[in-house]
């Protein structure tokens, strides 16, 4: 009966789809709405071909395939994203390569967003939906909540990637940062994430372990944060229902104030809350030790939950914001270091005891590395949050290199390590194809991070300063076209940097690859369940 | 704008009094007396159940075992 109605929806989905495709106003949408009508069709297909048949749900088994998926999505779209991440870099330093035959498709202002979201919500989303999936189960003790909700997840985010993606290239950006989808694709990522909140919630509250684990509270805060900001930040009218276009309720400064609330807690619940829950999960397992201290993680997470939420005026700063605001911004910026230090102190010293690991267990050093340059990056971030630093440091490069020492350092080396704790296990391998390539992964990655945070150091302190330089008399001494001129050689080293950190990936992918392809399980898969010879 | 005078000195004031009270109650309750035993047991749950959930324990397929 149920796959009745899901046919029934699916085909009403598709039918409304043609019609949106047929009357749409741009091109952005009428690709979107193509793409809707094509995934709804397959989906069609699938659900029919499996009609009638009875849903075996079994219970004394986790859920694991749809994690199994979001590690291959997870490796998929993070080579994709550093990729465009590459280019974007090159074009910046090599403006002939915006070619004219790709103007607005393949120009810089058309695949920066394209780059930002993949890494961000690509390759972060998808590693965060699939390692939450994959950790509130262990620490739950118990399937994941709502039958094949989980898969819904999975694939309608990926979806929700495609339109986004398709989206941006053909102009359908709504032009707020990290926010840029269009109202329609803001609609469905909506009826995405209520999904994964409720097939989280479900599955903490059938736990049969007495107590929550400290990583699902930093999952579940990411969930419920970012839905709230998300909700928040896309408040907007369509021009028209056939069309990508949409005007804001806000405006003005209320606008951008609710757009950098919005941006930096989406730095601070997606990139930083949810990834500490992969920390406080996949570290402890890797170095086969308890936490350092279960209370200072208690005090990390209720710091952050406090702190982060005021933290967003800082990137107003000397602008119509009021004056306060960007004080208190600021303020807030400045006591969060603490938590942040507190929960890399808190990371870091769960290898107590364990150091020598370091030495034989290239996986934990990349996530040893990882919480370095957490602690890195929140040091310098309230750093830059200080108005008179701020006043050198906005605009120029030094932001960009600091969101990547977070980005690259942070979310993509605990990913990766993540990533490799996930698979052998995933896939009952006995464990990972290649521990040399995983050290060749680990350098190429620290010295592409390096090359690039350093380059933007030297980039952005120099255009500060350049901007700000005035002659006897008063006058600026440099054209803005002066900085760019001079940022030639930095801009190069930051595309080797990103060269060598996406080759890194690449070889990690390899690796990945051999781990399941090229060695035999331990026992046929989907052993969890025979009993071992004890 | 009354609306807005009012949840901004809401906010500096009594606001900010009930959020900082939260949070110090928060770090007290971590620190309570007793609480080391809990805080132990439950940074040693993720080394549990890592195969299979946790079930009827009279069924041997269930029973909870530490890291294999």
């Amino acid at each position: 009966m149920w796959d009745y109605v899901k046919l029934i929806a699916l085909g009403a989905i598709a039918v409304l789809a043609a019609i949106a495709a047929n009357f749409a106003r741009d091109l952005a949408y009428q690709v979107n709405a193509i793409t809707v009508m094509l995934a709804a069709a397959i989906t069609f297909i699938v659900v029919l071909r499996g009609a009638g048949e009875p849903k075996i749900i079994n219970k004394n088994e986790y859920l694991d395939g749809v994690v199994r998926a979001g590690v291959i999505a997870t490796a998929f779209w993070g080579v994709v994203g550093f990729l465009v991440g590459v280019v974007i870099a090159s074009q910046l330093a090599w403006p002939w390569l915006n070619f004219e035959f790709l103007q607005g498709i393949g120009n810089f202002g058309r695949l920066r967003p394209l780059h930002t979201s993949a890494v961000i919500f690509a390759f972060g989303g998808n590693a965060l939906i699939c390692t939450a999936f994959y950790v509130v189960q262990r620490t739950c003790a118990t399937r994941l909540w709502g039958g094949n909700l989980a898969w819904f997840v999975f694939w309608g985010w990926n979806l929700m990637i495609i339109l986004a993606a398709t989206s941006y290239v053909l102009g359908g950006s709504q032009g707020k940062e990290y926010a840029e989808p269009a109202w329609h694709i803001d609609i469905w990522i909506t009826i995405v994430w209520v999904a994964f909140l409720a097939v989280y919630a479900g599955t903490v509250m059938n736990r049969k372990e007495p107590h929550i684990y400290v990583a699902n509270w930093f999952y579940l805060s990411f969930i419920i944060t970012i839905a709230m900001l998300h909700l928040i930040n896309n408040m907007a009218v369509p021009i028209s229902i056939f069309g990508s276009h949409s005007v804001q309720v806000t405006g003005g400064v209320q606008d951008a104030m609710i757009q950098w609330w919005y941006g930096h807690n989406a730095v601070g619940f997606f990139l930083t809350a949810g990834f500490l829950g992969m920390m406080y999960y996949f570290v402890p397992k890797q170095a086969e030790r308890p936490v350092y201290s279960y209370k200072l993680s208690i005090i990390h997470f209720w710091a952050l939950i406090f702190l982060y939420i005021w933290a967003g005026p800082h990137h107003l700063h000397y602008t119509a914001l009021p004056e306060w605001a960007s004080t208190l911004g600021m303020v807030f910026s400045i006591i969060l270091w603490m938590p942040s230090w507190g929960g890399m102190i808190n990371g870091l010293m769960t290898l107590s005891g364990a150091w020598d690991k370091l030495r034989t267990d290239p996986v934990l050093r990349m996530m040893v590395v990882a919480i370095g340059f957490y602690g890195m990056a929140t040091f310098e971030g309230p750093m830059m949050s200080i108005k008179a630093v701020n006043s050198l440091s906005h605009y120029t490069d030094w932001t960009i290199g600091h969101v990547h020492s977070g980005a690259l350092g942070w979310n993509g080396m605990i990913t990766f390590g993540a990533l490799y704790y996930l698979t052998p296990k995933l896939w009952n391998r006995a464990g990972l194809y290649s521990l040399s390539l995983v050290s060749w992964h680990f350098w190429l990655a620290t010295i592409g991070i390096v090359l690039y945070a350093s380059a933007l150091w030297v980039s952005g302190i120099m255009e500060g300063l350049m901007w700000r330089e005035v002659d006897a008399n008063g006058f600026l001494v440099n054209a803005f076209a002066d900085t760019v001129g001079a940022k030639y050689p930095m801009n190069v080293v930051r595309t080797i940097g990103g060269l060598l950190y996406m080759s890194g990936a690449i070889i990690m992918c390899y690796n990945l690859w051999m781990t399941v392809r090229g060695q035999e399980a331990k026992a046929p898969v989907n052993a969890n369940n025979a009993i071992p010879a004890e | 704008m009354e609306l807005y005078t009012f949840l901004r000195s809401a906010a500096d004031s009594w606001g900010l009094l009930f959020m900082f009270l939260m949070f110090v109650g928060v770090a007290l309750w971590a620190f309570r007396p007793g609480s080391r035993k809990t805080h132990d047991e439950i940074a040693s749950s993720i080394f549990r159940n890592e195969d299979r959930p946790a079930g009827d324990p009279a069924d041997p397929r269930n029973s909870q075992r530490t890291e294999a």
